[in-house]
């Protein structure tokens, strides 16, 4: 595919915006492709609906905002009300399915479900949640390599969180359906 | 943490960011403004980073001062910017006019919201382009550009300080709230090989030199403060001595010339991008965020049989007038696709009219336009018999 819409929803706090940031640096700095990253910018605080959205291409990125998309990630109920509409046909599903709970009846999309919470609080820290599920979604859809997305979370999060946030990707990467 | 007071390399940048990252490679080292939606991360990465590279950061009271601030600090010798939003432009206005007149070198960036007024303040639009262009009272040339991505943004306000040093005036970045906040790869070379300009200084002894008079170029040098010159300069009409003069023959010199140094220096000035334009049909004419748009319906129109091609305004002002008049000889017509009700597009129109048809797709901000909305248009004007 040459070009791929990514929209990742949740609620402010689990670092929405770091992910599509971690994959658009991923994917333009370390895979050669181009990307371009925007975000939901309003009223939104930490516990409040946030989105952000990453544009890939192969060539130069266009048009640079997602009306539709492949893939949606979602991180929380609300941000899978809010945004499952504009999953196109074909489209990956990725949610976390403790957070997740009521889905619509899809006939036309893939469903992928990770438990990235359970899996970063049983690691110690809830706050990798999204780390884990950005190795579930590397695993899973291949439009950027593993180790452009490590090389991408070792310079976007603290020193001191690196390992912990290596070994969350890791994980979501080896995940296996319960 | 940046511990390098110059960055290189490749970056994953926002654009507001590497606007300011292109002023301190520019060689701005003093930022006056006021924060606004959506600039705001201008002013803070300014803050930041001045301190680091030996520059100093100034947050005023309102925009109205911050534009004082920076006129004043062009003329202490330092290269200046400020960084707003339309409601901000709007209060600057008054001392935009006054840097015009002094023809002072500073650097004044405009993140286009939704407007008029308060509008929308986490959103966009390019409502004011004739605000840039005619925002202060009075006859003068400016110069505005336009960036569509934070690589641009980067390069672009290298750019606006190479002009304001070589024209001596406010130069206008006019972007808009989606580059501003948007991230993509921003390439930033070492400062050696940027090509920086920077303003010329007189080499006349103290006695015998006037402050504004001019060069065979329009342009006068400075001499620098403190080096023993005197110095009179003023909003009011002036003469070469910078004295003001209430006649009709000094305000003829005083304002023609600073309509000319822009207009007779236009083709060294005007940048712009050009797509299919040799056999085409029917013209796109964009700039800014917009002009990403536009390559897409421009592929769709093409599927459909049309020739169509594409002339991006990297500058805006000043309007690139004989490359338009030019075009309108060969073509059916132009389509003008802006975030507004039709501003640029009055450009388009008066310099198309005797030859070619001007169709505007317009939108006023908040949102962008329609792929389809420009492919029609695009099809209906080659249609037209």
């Amino acid at each position: 595919m040459d070009k791929l819409r990514v929209k990742i929803s949740g609620y402010g706090g689990q670092g929405i915006i770091l992910s599509s940031y971690i994959v658009g640096k991923a994917v333009s700095i370390y895979d050669g492709k181009s990307a371009t990253m925007t975000q939901a910018y309003g009223p939104e605080a930490r516990g409040g609906a946030c989105s952000s959205q990453v544009v890939i291409d192969k060539g130069q990125v266009d048009y640079p905002l997602v009306d539709s998309a492949e893939v949606l990630v979602a991180l929380s109920q609300e941000g899978y009300d809010k945004f499952f509409h504009i999953l196109n046909k074909g489209g990956v599903l990725f949610y976390d399915k403790d957070l997740v709970t009521e889905l619509k009846d899809h006939t036309d999309v893939v469903e992928k479900a990770i438990p990235a919470t359970r899996i970063a609080e049983n690691m110690g820290k809830k706050i990798v949640a999204n780390i884990v599920m950005l190795g579930y979604v590397t695993a899973q859809t291949k439009f950027v390599t593993p180790k452009a997305m490590e090389a991408a979370i070792r310079g976007s999060v603290p020193q001191k969180y690196v390992d912990l946030n290596i070994k969350a990707f890791t994980t979501g990467y080896k995940y296996k359906k319960e | 943490m940046i511990k390098k007071s110059k960055l290189r390399g490749e970056f994953f940048m926002q654009g507001d960011i590497a606007c300011a990252e292109g002023a301190i490679a520019a060689g701005c080292r003093f930022f006056g403004g006021y924060p606004i939606t959506p600039a705001s991360e201008i002013a803070e990465r300014m803050a930041y980073r001045l301190p680091l590279v030996d520059g100093a950061f100034i947050q005023y009271e309102d925009e109205i001062a911050s534009m004082a601030g920076i006129i004043g600090a062009s003329w202490a010798g330092a290269k200046p910017m400020t960084a707003t939003s339309g409601p901000g432009i709007s209060l600057m206005n008054e001392n935009i006019g006054l840097g015009m007149m002094m023809e002072t070198p500073c650097v004044v960036i405009n993140v286009q919201r939704g407007s008029p007024s308060t509008g929308l303040p986490t959103s966009w639009g390019q409502a004011d382009m004739m605000q840039a262009r005619w925002g202060s009272h009075g006859d003068y040339g400016s110069i505005s550009l336009s960036p569509n991505s934070p690589q641009e943004f980067f390069d672009l306000t290298i750019v606006a300080f190479n002009y304001a040093e070589k024209y001596r005036l406010p130069v206008f970045v006019v972007t808009d709230a989606v580059v501003g906040h948007m991230t993509e790869k921003v390439v930033i070379p070492p400062v050696e090989e940027l090509d920086i300009i920077d303003r010329k200084y007189t080499n006349k002894k103290p006695a015998d030199y006037r402050p504004y008079d001019p060069d065979d170029d329009l342009i006068p040098p400075f001499a620098k403060a403190g080096d023993g010159y005197r110095y009179h300069s003023t909003g009011l009409t002036h003469d070469e001595r910078g004295y003001p003069v209430m006649s009709e023959e000094c305000q003829r010199r005083c304002a023609k010339r600073l309509v000319d140094k822009i207009k007779k220096n236009a083709d060294d000035i005007i940048i712009t991008e050009e797509h299919d334009i040799e056999d085409a049909d029917v013209v796109v004419v964009s700039y800014g965020i917009s002009s990403r748009t536009v390559i897409p319906a421009m592929e769709k129109a093409k599927e459909k049989g049309v020739k169509v091609g594409f002339l991006r305004l990297v500058t805006v002002w000043p309007f690139p007038e004989k490359q338009i008049r030019e075009l309108s000889k060969q073509i059916k017509g132009f389509v003008v696709v802006e975030l507004n009700l039709g501003q640029v597009v009055l450009e388009v129109e008066r310099c198309a009219a005797k030859h070619a048809e001007t169709k505007l797709v317009g939108h006023p901000g908040g949102g962008m336009h329609k792929m389809d909305d420009i492919v029609n248009a695009i099809l209906e004007v080659a249609n037209e018999q």
